[in-house]
């Protein structure tokens, strides 16, 4: 303990400790905390009463639940072929692999707007790839849910492989090898050994689909359309009712937007020590 | 013959490398019943072959044939073998008991079945105060008496064991090994296991086959191996090796006398002495004409009374000689004895 604590001494003198100890958390506070709570006191600001009048309005109502629409496709969607990709990753070799997961990070490094606007091209209605065909048979992607779901699919597509992928190269492939010399098929083998081996990294990667998908702005703006009532979501509303001088129902869903990302991020600090036992 | 194994070869092709021949041309028969070890150094191919029997490789050539059923492309499935891996691949989600109950409850035996034979088998592995544990509370011997009794829970026609105690430190590697032949006289399902560790092939199996570089180099009981290496590899592999008059002897088949009494002795002085227990290892260099003009040194194992009762020490001039029946390689290049 002594030794320690004089180790600690010789490293990070008492004023270089304090020093970054204020800068980190004045950094944190200015930048994160105090914002964030200021949309919260300015969405109570009116109290409670009025906080819960903004979400009367059909308009607000119907972003909140297409949001909620869009974030449910959007994380199965993304639950079943993230898990699959993972497993295409590292358990199978096959040429092209490497471009593949170069492939699947793009989503974190291109802009959400290009992504939109990507999709507007191969899907619009009029001049896109797809779009005319798609539309004559009687489906519209652009400017309605089903572009809107690909957009947050598109964008959260990283998120559910990115933890699997470690976790699977971790375990390695023995224990399926030991399930399937004991006469498990593949699908007994998937079920009872590599899923409950990889569950709590596939939830965790939901955890952050889910809070990304709430919170798609950019690509969803461009192939939505915006028409309010029909393909606006949650953070299009936030944005319109702001510009449209109606900054209590603005915070308030913004409110609301934090505070399921928030809860997202608790249900993950929750799970994370479990991981290590399970 | 349980597993016979006919012409197999197998190439790997790692990426940035060139080719590696892990078996060329390989072919065993292994008796129903017997315990075989396939011993060798690492690399040499041994592991490769058990994986290729138990159908998690595929060869790229030749056939294998497991209780007289044409196995070569069966999925591991379907060819009802155990496979026990060096480092367990222990279900660490699942308590011990569902570790072992594993091929039963795929095979969707009747739970009373399973629970009956389940506890059957913790109680022949002894860990059945530890049915509830999770694998990471037990010790590493308990793990892969664990994994052994879930291969043993679906009643294979064949065990394979890869490295069973290569990840467990000596004392208990010792212990599991001699539990191992034990279990094996109670159990008697043929078992093919894995080792480089000469001791353990010697001690546990009834026949050894020695694989290196990707080929069979001798096939036989540990005596004959033993008594009889088909080459110098062989003799290398399988026992400490001295070479006294251009031939490679073992060190313990070499008398030591002080006076040069024997036919066709060899004139030398005792360099270094090593004592290891009861067992006294000498480096001894040959002399020409009382000079040490040969660089050449014998190593000899002599018993603690030999070297008090000779008096051999540092500087001690003695002459060495082979005795007769020592073991020595047959010099036949290749296979089967």
């Amino acid at each position: 303990m002594a030794a320690d604590l004089v180790a600690d001494q010789l490293r990070d003198p008492a004023p270089v400790r304090w020093g970054l100890r204020v800068v980190t958390v004045g950094y944190v506070f200015l930048l994160v905390a105090w914002p964030t709570a200021l949309v919260f006191r300015n969405a109570l600001a009116g109290g409670v009463g009025t906080f819960l009048h903004a979400f009367s309005d059909p308009a607000v109502e119907h972003a909140l639940a297409l949001t909620l629409t869009v974030a449910t496709w959007a994380v199965l969607i993304n639950l079943v072929f993230g898990v699959t990709i993972s497993l295409l990753l590292v358990r199978y070799d096959f040429p092209g692999k490497r471009w593949l997961s170069v492939l699947i990070d793009v989503p974190l490094s291109v802009s959400p707007v290009v992504v939109g606007l990507a999709l507007v091209l191969v899907y619009n209605g009029r001049t896109g790839w797809f779009g005319p065909t798609l539309e004559r048979a009687g489906i519209q992607v652009i400017f309605s849910t089903p572009g809107i779901v690909m957009a947050t699919v598109f964008v959260a597509l990283p998120l559910v492989i990115r933890e699997v992928v470690p976790v699977l190269q971790e375990i390695g492939d023995e224990q399926e090898q030991a399930a399937l010399s004991l006469g498990a098929s593949a699908t007994q083998t998937f079920r009872r050994i590599t899923l409950p081996t990889i569950k709590w990294a596939v939830l965790y990667g939901v955890v952050l689909a889910v809070a990304r998908s709430l919170g798609e702005f950019g690509a969803v703006k461009v192939v939505s359309g915006n028409l309010v009532g029909q393909s606006q979501t949650a953070t299009l509303a936030v944005e319109q009712t702001y510009q449209n001088f109606q900054p209590q129902t603005s915070y308030a869903i913004a409110a609301v937007l934090a505070l399921a990302a928030m809860a997202c991020l608790v249900i993950v600090s929750v799970l994370r020590p479990k991981e290590g036992s399970a | 013959m349980s597993i016979t194994v006919s012409h197999v070869s197998k190439r790997f092709r790692p990426r940035g490398a060139g080719e590696f021949v892990a078996l060329d041309d390989v072919s065993v028969d292994l008796p129903t019943g017997q315990l075989t070890a396939l011993l060798g150094p690492s690399g040499g191919g041994k592991s490769t072959l058990l994986r290729i029997i138990a159908g998690l490789e595929t060869a790229d050539a030749g056939s294998v044939r497991i209780e007289g059923v044409e196995a070569t492309h069966l999925p591991p499935q379907k060819r009802n073998v155990g496979f026990v891996f060096q480092h367990y691949a222990a279900f660490k989600h699942l308590s011990v008991a569902r570790n072992v109950a594993f091929g039963l409850e795929v095979r969707r035996r009747p739970r009373a079945e399973v629970q009956r034979r389940v506890a059957e088998l913790l109680e022949l592995v002894h860990l059945t105060q530890f049915a509830d544990r999770l694998p990471a509370q037990l010790s590493g011997g308990q793990r892969q008496r664990m994994a052994l009794a879930r291969a043993l829970a679906v009643e294979p026609s064949v065990l394979l064991l890869d490295e069973p105690f290569g990840a467990l430190d000596a004392q208990v590697r010792k212990e599991l090994r001699e539990w191992l032949r034990r279990l094996h006289d109670e159990v008697p399902v043929t078992t093919v296991f894995v080792t480089h560790d000469q001791e353990e092939a010697l001690e546990v199996a009834d026949e050894i086959v020695v694989i290196n570089h990707g080929r069979v180099e001798q096939i036989g009981t540990p005596d004959e191996l033993y008594d009889a290496p088909a080459n110098d590899f062989v003799m290398g592999f399988l026992g400490p090796v001295t070479r006294l008059g251009g031939r490679l002897v073992r060190p313990h088949d070499i008398e030591v006398t002080t006076r040069p009494g024997i036919v066709g002795g060899t004139r030398g002085r005792v360099e270094r002495v090593t004592r290891i227990g009861f067992e006294v290892r000498l480096v001894v260099r040959l002399l020409d004409d009382g000079q040490p003009s040969r660089q050449d040194q014998v190593e000899v194992a002599v018993t603690r009374a030999t070297q008090r009762r000779l008096g051999l020490t540092d500087g001690v001039e003695v002459w060495l000689a082979v005795i007769r029946g020592a073991a020595v390689p047959q010099m036949r290049p290749g296979v089967a004895v």
